[in-house]
């Protein structure tokens, strides 16, 4: 459905020595990793960590102020906007207009990045939601998981490559918890490559393929297959900070 | 390009509909606006010569500046700004789709103006409906050009409310002197067409000039 | 700071103060008598006025394509100086104007074009104030609109005048006084100079302070 050039198709995204500062306060400082497709990377610390700035600069909304990010071969910098159809992004505040239905905006976000048909696309996005009852109802009226649940799905509604989620289980409940861990599941096996903040470890347990700690914008630690997440963040924040 | 100004537009369409919070608080501001005028100005049952003209359009500015400021608002609440600069679209066209909002609405406020203005102040304000329209769209589409591009641009900056008239009014002196003048010629009882001529040229080439450098520079302005 | 910079400024300094006695000795105008040498501080702060809205113009243009904070300390600088020289032009000029002519202020072409831009340039300099983190490209397109905008509001406002019929005549400024005003715009134009390259310094000097605060992270 969607129409990309097959030349901003990418297998990983390369974050390289990528460092970001506003004025004289550091965000990111010389953080490196890779997100492969078919991968979950968690990008795991407390707050104001550099978490939110990652992950806007994955999106290419942010340039980074030295470092480079790669899609596959291409540069950020001399990405198309194409490329941007290519990655989906849950924010924080979640993008969905209150003022518009479920249905309306899942179908004004499909025909912005271009599907053909964004009428079923809408729908198809509903069922999997679990909302296709209450698709025509105002987002407005819904709870924070219904809210939730159409925006991951409103962000993925282009079949993305790359996903970036930014804090997606605040707020949640158990229910609407596991089903979103089962989604990401899914979509890793499908083959994209998911890019996850969060600060909440007992989530993130099992779930991550790769855990990337931040401390004040700096990398403190890089584990592949992370086991008992809980103690190697406590080691990982509480080592003196390296040189 | 034009694909996705018009979803844009059809979507705050669709939202202001539903909600007509942005429609109904602009057009009663812009009433009030006339009214103060008229409290302010009216003596013995008669306005001022040529008021009619000034009026009308700072009642315009004025409300038009409020609806800027709400619509990006909104967008600002959601991030749904974010949201559109995210799309694959081109900035430019999220630009256009926003600009054609904004006029939307203006022109909804300035079809009650005008009459309201010509009752209130005994103005003969429809006596050439053409140079009418033809004054009142050039000059707003060169105000809602401007104030759409610093608008949007003021989404992340801090004091953004009070920031927007500061840069916009200034910038605007052109459309302002020239929709007031041309307005105020059409009230004259013989309609002399070089000078009516010579303010739809300028309010054109201002509107060609501005939102030409608008869309080069939306780009620029919200990518950081 | 560059090898010219105090050699410049030391001869700026020495001009400027000699520019009264270089003013006192130039002929008297034989209508408006003492009050017409206001004009020789009034007419180089009007050109410097008008030679910083270019630069800071200029500046913003080549910040807004290339993203070089280089322009952007130029474009502060400039808009700065903007507001400083057309202060002066706007307060020298009424000054004169109301002996010479009786009227502090006439809507002329001229004079408020200068007005509406000086306030253009005060706007931008409140948007770098207060516009918080990220507003240097806001500003920077503010003052790309400024300076496209200056041949409107001059025809605007311009034909807006010639329809009234004016009040008073302008009267065209001999310039029989040759040397002593080419001295007051040279001294100017060098006052310009230094103070805009003055200003950027400060400007580089912040930066690198924040650099450093920076690295001083990275350890």
């Amino acid at each position: 459905m969607t129409s990309a050039a097959p030349s901003l198709d990418f297998d990983r995204v390369t974050v390289d020595d990528v460092s970001r500062h506003f004025g004289r306060r550091r965000a990111v400082s010389r953080v490196s990793f890779a997100a492969a497709r078919g991968a979950i990377i968690g990008l795991l610390g407390p707050n104001g960590a550099g978490k939110s700035t990652l992950l806007t600069m994955l999106a290419t909304l942010l340039r980074p102020s030295s470092g480079t990010i790669r899609y596959g071969t291409l540069q950020a910098v001399n990405a198309p906007p194409a490329l941007r159809a290519r990655i989906g992004v849950l924010g924080h505040d979640l993008f969905l207009y209150p003022e518009l239905t479920a249905r309306e905006n899942l179908k004004f976000f499909a025909a912005l990045y271009g599907l053909r048909d964004a009428d079923s696309a809408a729908r198809a996005a509903l069922e999997r939601a679990g909302l296709a009852d209450r698709g025509n109802d105002l987002v407005a009226g819904f709870s924070r998981g219904m809210r939730q649940r159409v925006a991951l799905e409103r962000a993925l509604i282009h079949e993305p490559r790359l996903v970036l989620l930014d804090e997606p289980f605040t707020g949640l409940d158990e229910a609407s918890t596991s089903a979103l861990i089962t989604r990401l599941r899914s979509l890793r096996d499908s083959g994209a490559a998911i890019v996850l903040a969060t600060h909440d470890l007992d989530l993130a347990e099992g779930l991550l393929d790769e855990a990337v700690f931040l401390r004040e914008g700096r990398m403190v630690q890089l584990l592949s297959r992370p086991e008992g997440l809980r103690s190697a963040y406590r080691n990982a924040m509480t080592r003196p900070s390296q040189s | 390009m034009m694909r996705v100004a018009w979803l844009i537009l059809r979507k705050d369409l669709t939202v202001e509909v539903r909600s007509r919070e942005i429609a109904y608080t602009t057009l009663f501001f812009a009433v009030s606006c006339v009214l103060v005028f008229a409290f302010a100005l009216v003596r013995e049952g008669r306005g001022p010569e040529d008021g009619a003209a000034g009026i009308l359009w700072i009642a315009v500015m004025f409300a038009g500046n409020l609806a800027l400021g709400r619509t990006f608002e909104r967008e600002r609440q959601s991030e749904t700004l974010r949201a559109l600069l995210l799309a694959p679209a081109s900035r430019p066209a999220v630009y256009v789709g926003k600009l054609l909002g904004i006029l939307v609405l203006l022109f909804g406020t300035e079809l009650l103006l005008v009459p309201l203005v010509a009752l209130l102040f005994q103005a003969r304000l429809l006596a050439h409906p053409f140079w009418l329209i033809a004054i009142m769209t050039t000059g707003t589409v060169g105000f809602a050009a401007v104030g759409t591009l610093f608008a949007a641009m003021l989404v992340r900056a801090r004091s953004r409310d009070v920031l927007l008239p500061v840069l916009l009014y200034p910038i605007t002196v052109p459309v302002i002197i020239a929709g007031v003048r041309g307005t105020a010629t059409l009230l004259q009882p013989e309609l002399e067409t070089g000078i009516i001529r010579f303010w739809f040229a300028l309010l054109v080439t201002f509107d060609v000039v501005f939102v030409t450098l608008a869309l080069w520079t939306f780009e620029a302005v919200m990518t950081d | 700071m560059p090898k010219w910079f105090t050699p410049v400024a030391v001869m700026c300094g020495a001009m400027l103060a000699a520019s009264p006695l270089v003013i006192a000795s130039a002929d008297y105008e034989s209508t408006m008598g003492l009050v017409q040498k206001i004009f020789y501080y009034h007419m180089p702060s009007a050109w410097m006025f008008l030679i910083a809205a270019m630069v800071c113009g200029v500046a913003s243009i080549r910040f807004l394509a290339t993203g070089d904070p280089r322009h952007d300390r130029t474009a502060l600088a400039a808009g700065e100086l903007l507001v400083v020289f057309g202060l002066i032009t706007l307060v020298t000029g009424p000054l004169w104007a109301r002996k010479a002519w009786g009227t502090f202020w006439i809507w002329d072409a001229r004079t408020t074009s200068s007005l509406v831009s000086w306030m253009i340039g005060c706007a931008y300099l409140i948007l770098r104030r207060y516009g918080g983190p990220g507003s240097e490209k806001l500003a920077a397109a503010l003052a790309l609109f400024g300076m496209a905008n200056v041949p409107f509001i001059y025809i605007s406002v311009n034909y807006w005048r010639t329809i009234h019929p004016a009040t008073t005549v302008v009267p065209k400024l001999p310039f029989t006084m040759g040397f002593p005003l080419w001295f007051c715009v040279t001294t100017f134009a060098l006052l310009f100079v230094v103070l805009l390259k003055l200003r950027v310094r400060v400007e580089e000097q912040q930066a690198q302070v924040d650099a450093l605060y920076l690295s001083l992270d990275e350890r």
